[in-house]
């Protein structure tokens, strides 16, 4: 049982927030809004959690990529029972182009440096549905088009979790005050060998476009005629 | 047509009106309207003022038996700036005033009887200056009681008055709204430290001053808590600052059966003696557990039973539960079952929690409609027990389930609304219920307010002398009627 586990928690803007783009189109507006954890790292966080208190796994690490901000879900992510944090320190313009693939180089490298066993994300892409840890191999039930599929892997690992994978506790005030005592280390991109340059440029972001609202017609006559004049048929 | 007739089984009877004075129909325009929508345009501009038919409808009802009384038109004030402004051109032209949170009342306290302008306020949304180290959060009346717990999901605080439906916060205080958990946290009344108020000509007071939150006060008259409670026809309610408290570091949720009413009564009374901190305590009667189990194919003993939930700290938690078994037992209680992990406690309350559902199954087809009188404890067992009599005699389906920590308890009266016969026997039943409370030192309205149908029954409740005083607190702050008329007194 050497195991430990890396969580991957993401400083995200709140889901309860409505999303407003910039009136430059460059983004959307961050300053001001409402911050926290993204519900699928939570749900990362907690199995994580659970693995510990069944004492399948040693150690919970909870690391983060950003600015000074991501310590506040780090600290989140250890008053939910994470032992420690890591804190990627990237700002500025290269947050700003920050994307999947520096991120997974930089989650690679701290694998290999604190010697995880287990990589456990928020989804995009198979999703876990249950976790259990059978000696020194990972048996995971994850959902598929078709139902449920169980397959057994080797550690080390990476798994995503899916919504239905647990529901996370809430941080207690007597958590919340143990987690301020944890650590946080930090660490930079280079320190782990990983180049932060993106390929990828964001020309413009706009919203999506806003519902019409609808017509009401009369006669079977007047909706073939609006219909015409919409160019639908 | 069949609606009709359990409305007006429902109402009381209407005041007498001068002879030719015709209730305002609604989509009736009036010059004078027409120049108070043309003022609301240029506040809230066009988004901001609603007079479709469908929107007026929808503002006009709530989750009450009453029928739909829409306004003649909706106003969307995204501050508290534009509601004085409205509230001011209301005022001149002499409209009725109506606030509108979530429409999730249960007392019929939204509908315009005499047309009027609804205020919208959901646009309203944002939670403003949450203080963690002094537990205290101010939100304006667009926020839920589920939206604000989201937001404070990662602090350690919660908002714990909890009465069911996602209700907006102001409409919670509002109605002095309550919960299954106001054993141990209190109702609204305790938990609101402030409001910001826009009076009916569109002035704007704050209750304990402009941004005062100490948690105890003894300066001048408690103005905060006569708003609480007064069903919009005081003011508008534009913010309020509210009481917070530590999400519980653990829950224990347990089930107990006993023999009678009495027994389940007693052993309340005994656990809340012990001292212990019970969280919720639930009672359900033989039909409402009889429901529950054809609903969600249980099987509990059909028998009156408790549902409880613990907070604490693990260590606090066995205490409390340890205590808590022991009186059940010594009460006559049996079949004891307590758990502590999430899932488990979601299955052992799934039936408390379905009530409303499991009723309606009991005959389905027909309406639900909840009675809400609270007694002291000591007379809980004799008034459910005289009213379950009144129940069987009657012919009348009615299970029940009460905050029993409270000496609070609701009949779900379910009922076919196309049989006049029986829609008649629920309004004498309601009433006589309503009346032995009153009887028992209690009284009609335990948390689901005043609205449109109790107001004869708090004139029996309060006395001549103290809805003197009622009548003249609202004559003073609202001379000209305009703030939700009809409601509450």
């Amino acid at each position: 049982m050497a195991a430990r586990v890396l969580v991957g928690v993401k400083r995200v803007i709140d889901y309860a927030v409505k999303i407003r783009v910039k009136p430059d189109n460059t983004g959307v507006v961050t300053d001001g809004v409402k911050h926290s954890m993204n519900p699928f790292c939570e749900i990362a966080v907690e199995e994580a959690v659970r693995l510990k208190e069944k004492k399948l796994v040693k150690e919970v690490v909870a690391v983060s990529c950003g600015p000074q901000q991501v310590q506040e879900t780090i600290r989140t992510a250890l008053a939910m029972g994470a032992d420690r944090g890591i804190h990627v320190e990237v700002s500025g313009k290269d947050y700003d182009t920050l994307g999947p693939l520096q991120v997974s180089k930089i989650l690679a490298a701290l694998a290999k440096k604190e010697e995880a066993s287990l990589v456990i994300l928020g989804k995009q892409g198979t999703f876990a549905s249950e976790v259990t840890i059978d000696g020194d191999k990972i048996k995971v039930i994850r959902e598929i088009d078709g139902g449920l599929e169980t397959i057994k892997i080797n550690m080390p690992a990476v798994v995503t979790a899916d919504l239905r994978l647990n529901t996370p506790r809430y941080a207690t005030l007597p958590n919340i005050m143990k987690a301020k005592k944890k650590k946080i280390a930090s660490v930079k991109p280079g320190e782990l060998g990983v180049d932060l340059t993106s390929r990828l440029e964001v020309l413009r972001v706009e919203e999506p476009a806003q519902r019409q609202a609808g017509v009401k017609v009369e006669t079977v006559e007047d909706l073939v005629g609006k219909l015409k004049e919409a160019g639908r048929i | 047509m069949a609606g009709a007739l359990l409305r007006s089984a429902l109402r009381l009877k209407p005041r007498l009106r001068p002879a030719g004075a015709e209730r305002r129909r609604y989509s009736q325009r009036s010059e004078g309207l027409e120049r108070a929508v043309a003022a609301f345009r240029s506040v809230s501009g066009d988004e901001g003022v609603s007079l479709g038919e469908a929107v007026r409808e929808q503002h006009g009802r709530d989750e009450s038996v009453h029928r739909c009384r829409p306004p003649d038109v909706v106003v969307f004030p995204r501050c508290v700036e534009e509601v004085s402004a409205l509230a001011k051109i209301c005022h001149e032209h002499q409209l009725p005033i109506i606030p509108f949170g979530t429409g999730t009342g249960l007392e019929g306290g939204v509908g315009a009887l005499k047309g009027g302008v609804c205020f919208s306020l959901r646009n309203m949304d944002q939670v403003l200056d949450l203080h963690q180290e002094d537990f205290d959060v101010t939100v304006e009346p667009g926020v839920t009681r589920k939206a604000l717990n989201s937001y404070l999901r990662d602090t350690g605080l919660w908002f714990p008055v909890d009465p069911g439906a996602d209700a907006s916060l102001c409409g919670m205080a509002s109605t002095s709204a309550s919960g299954t958990n106001a054993v141990r946290y209190g109702t609204m009344r305790e938990n609101v430290l402030n409001l910001e108020v826009v009076l009916a000509d569109g002035t704007i007071i704050h209750t304990a001053g402009r941004g005062r939150r100490p948690r105890k006060t003894s300066a001048g008259y408690n103005l905060t808590n006569l708003f609480v409670g007064s069903e919009g026809t005081l003011g508008i309610l534009t913010k309020a600052t509210l009481r917070l408290y530590g999400i519980p570091e653990s829950m224990v949720s347990a089930v107990c059966s006993f023999p009678s009413v009495q027994a389940a009564v007693d052993s309340t009374v005994q656990v809340l003696q012990a001292g212990v901190p019970i969280a919720r305590i639930e009672f359900l009667d033989d039909v409402m557990i009889g429901a529950c189990n054809s609903f969600n194919s249980l099987s509990y003993p059909v028998t009156p039973t408790l549902f409880l939930e613990f907070h604490g700290s693990s260590k606090s938690l066995e205490e409390q539960v340890s205590i808590t078994e022991e009186i059940t037992r010594d009460n006559g209680g049996s079949d004891f079952a307590w758990a502590e992990d999430e899932e488990t406690r979601a299955k052992l309350w799934k039936a408390r929690h379905d009530a409303w559902y499991a009723s309606l199954a009991l005959r389905p087809g027909c309406k639900a409609y909840s009675t809400d009188v609270c007694v002291p404890l000591s007379r809980l067992p004799q008034i459910i027990v005289e009213t379950k009599e009144d129940l069987i005699r009657n012919n009348l389906t009615g299970p029940i389930a009460g905050h029993v920590g409270d000496g609070n308890f609701h009949c779900i009266m379910v009922l076919d609304p196309n049989d006049p016969d029986e829609v008649q026997r629920v309004h004498e039943f309601t009433e006589r219920l309503a009346r032995r409370a009153l009887a028992m030192d209690g009284t009609c309205t335990g948390e689901h307010g005043v609205g449109l149908g109790k107001r004869a029954l708090l004139r029996e409740e309060l006395g001549p002398m103290a809805m003197e005083v009622m009548q003249g607190l609202k004559a003073t702050l609202d001379p000209k009627n305009l703030m939700n008329p009809g409601k509450v007194l």
